[in-house]
């Protein structure tokens, strides 16, 4: 079976990025999933046996002065070093900031077409299929590759295949990283003290907008989405009127989602905010204007004031738990 | 100090936009206008500019030739010149095929950094400043919410999923920032005026001269509109929505 080499990401503590499951899931769907991870010199063994149990059949652990500290370079070297051993037909990366910088300037230097910000791949023959979604979903495209190894950055949370466990080989190549890099000069843990799950991937998103009427109010959308469990989302017009921290915007701009629930609270529905959580299958709108936009997708709408209909939910949703 | 901001124009976020059915290629056919992403990008060049007597900001852009709208509000906001790369052979590039041609593009101005948006809103893939770097054999240092631009260095401060973090690149290099970044000035009405004598040049790909020539091919082989969402259930609140839709939830088996 043909190598598919996936970039794994890894954490400021050097463990598997939540990414993990999903690269070696969706390359299991094209070919034989290798995993290749940038370390600092003499680490990363432990890491041999947990790629295993995700899919990896073979592990390249690249030792490189500076991972953790550059960017992109270690794991651009380490690639690229991966791939001349492996001779892969894919090579698969997360759409995060730094997977798409390292496949993108992969792509180049192999001269390997890329196709971005995937939400399914599949095989056709001996072509590589990717589908994206586009235009905030309004659109879902097929691509493919006319040369080359196909080099694919994956949407975050949009593959959820999982591979089954391998008791995988592994080696390790050293690799120096380019003469010039960005250097890390320090990093800054957000202590939210919060245990919501993170916005982009959640499985439920409860979003609040200017409706809301002021940023006290918009504890209402923190309430519910702890009652649920879910992330917390907000609109751009939220973000602009300070109820809420920017890395909450959902839309255009911000975050796109595609929840299993998504419910919007005091949100309009703009064109923008749509495009980024109407792929959620299901979706619940509460909003006092009944011409709002949002209702055009709400598979649920409710026309009423969110500062009564909230707590009444809130309170409805206790009662079903006590029950 | 010379900078390259590399900018696009699409179709405004705010209109329904459409993909042509038979290329699946965005259809520039309507309102078109200068990527918001990069009016940001470019407001970083011009804050270093109005602290930095001397510096020389030049627009970058590939496209049709619409895209001289878009240029001249570059000019207008305070750009010093615009390169347009505008070449029938190019409709329907995709991001490796875009990227090399900016590349080059870039490399006759002999700048020494070059600005992008880290996305566009129309394709999204956030891919081009990363391949233009690699073609440029330049340092990225992309992401950033806030830029410092120094002579010899950028500073800059990126989101992470648990924080954020500082890092800096040495010149010459390739950045790219975020919707957090600075908002962008509004062109002056003297800026409007003095715009117009500004020099855009247009380039085709023959002009640039050598364009890489393994730069990998996507091809779309399908475009599909996505079904509209049927009509949901609307209620409007006689006192009783929040159990109402409670009961939705439970009975949808969505809690």
């Amino acid at each position: 079976m043909k190598n598919v080499l996936t970039l794994i990401e890894t954490t400021d503590t050097s463990e598997l990025g939540n990414t993990t499951a999903g690269l070696l899931g969706a390359a299991s769907r094209i070919g034989n999933p290798v995993a290749v991870v940038a370390v600092a010199p003499g680490h990363g063994s432990a890491l041999v046996g947990q790629l295993g149990a995700l899919g990896a059949t073979h592990v390249i652990l690249a030792e490189c002065e500076g991972t953790g500290s550059l960017l992109v370079a270690p794991e651009l070297e380490a690639l690229s070093a991966a791939a001349r051993q492996v001779d892969p037909v894919a090579v698969i990366a997360a759409n995060s900031v730094a997977g798409r910088d390292v496949a993108a300037r992969f792509a180049v230097r192999a001269g390997a077409g890329l196709l971005a910000d995937v939400v399914a791949v599949d095989t056709d023959g001996d072509a590589i299929v990717a589908t994206h979604s586009v235009l905030g979903g309004d659109y879902t495209v097929k691509a493919t590759i006319t040369s080359g190894p196909a080099v694919i950055t994956v949407r975050q949370g949009a593959i959820k295949d999982i591979a089954p466990a391998a008791t995988p080989t592994s080696a390790t190549v050293i690799v120096t990283p380019g003469s010039t890099a960005a250097t890390i000069l320090s990093t800054t843990l957000e202590t939210t003290g919060s245990n919501r799950p993170e916005l982009r991937g959640a499985t439920r998103v409860v979003a609040g907008g200017r409706g809301l009427g002021s940023a006290e109010n918009f504890i209402l959308v923190d309430e519910l989405a702890d009652k649920l469990g879910a992330a917390v989302g907000a609109s751009r017009a939220a973000v602009d009127a300070g109820y809420v921290e920017q890395g909450a915007q959902v839309g255009q701009t911000g975050v796109s989602v595609s929840p299993d629930l998504y419910i919007a609270l005091g949100i309009s529905g703009a064109i923008q905010h749509r495009a980024g959580m109407q792929t959620a299958k299901t979706i619940v709108a509460i909003n006092s204007d009944a011409s709002a936009p949002i209702f055009d997708v709400a598979d649920f709408g409710v026309v009423g004031d969110v500062l009564t209909v909230v707590p009444q939910l809130i309170s409805a949703l206790g009662a079903q738990s006590d029950s | 100090m010379k900078i390259a901001v590399l900018v696009k124009q699409v179709p405004d976020t705010g209109e329904q936009r459409t993909l042509d059915p038979i290329t699946g290629l965005v259809d520039r056919r309507g309102e078109n206008v200068l990527d918001e992403i990069n009016e940001r990008a470019l407001e970083v060049a011009l804050r270093y500019k109005d602290a930095n007597k001397g510096t020389e900001v030049v627009v970058v852009s590939m496209g049709p030739d619409t895209l001289t709208k878009g240029l001249r509000k570059a000019l207008s906001m305070g750009a010093d010149a615009a390169l347009q790369v505008l070449d029938d052979a190019l409709a329907g590039a995709d991001a490796g095929r875009t990227a090399a041609v900016l590349a080059c593009a870039v490399r006759s101005l002999a700048v020494d950094v070059v600005v992008a948006g880290n996305e566009s809103t129309d394709g999204r893939s956030g891919v081009v400043p990363a391949m233009v770097a690699e073609h440029l054999s330049l340092p990225l240092l992309s992401a950033l919410d806030a830029v410092e631009l120094s002579e010899v260095e950028v500073l800059g401060q990126r989101s992470t999923a648990t924080g954020s973090l500082r890092a800096s690149v040495p010149l010459p290099a390739v950045i790219s920032v975020t919707e957090r970044s600075a908002e962008a000035r509004f062109p002056s009405f003297k800026g409007i005026m003095t715009a117009k004598r500004k020099v855009l040049t247009v380039m085709s790909v023959a002009q640039l001269g050598q364009l890489p020539g393994n730069t990998g091919q996507t091809s779309i082989l399908s475009t599909l509109r996505s079904p509209a969402r049927p009509a949901g259930r609307r209620i409007v609140d006689e006192g009783n929505a929040g159990h109402e839709l409670a009961q939705f939830l439970r009975s949808g088996s969505l809690i």
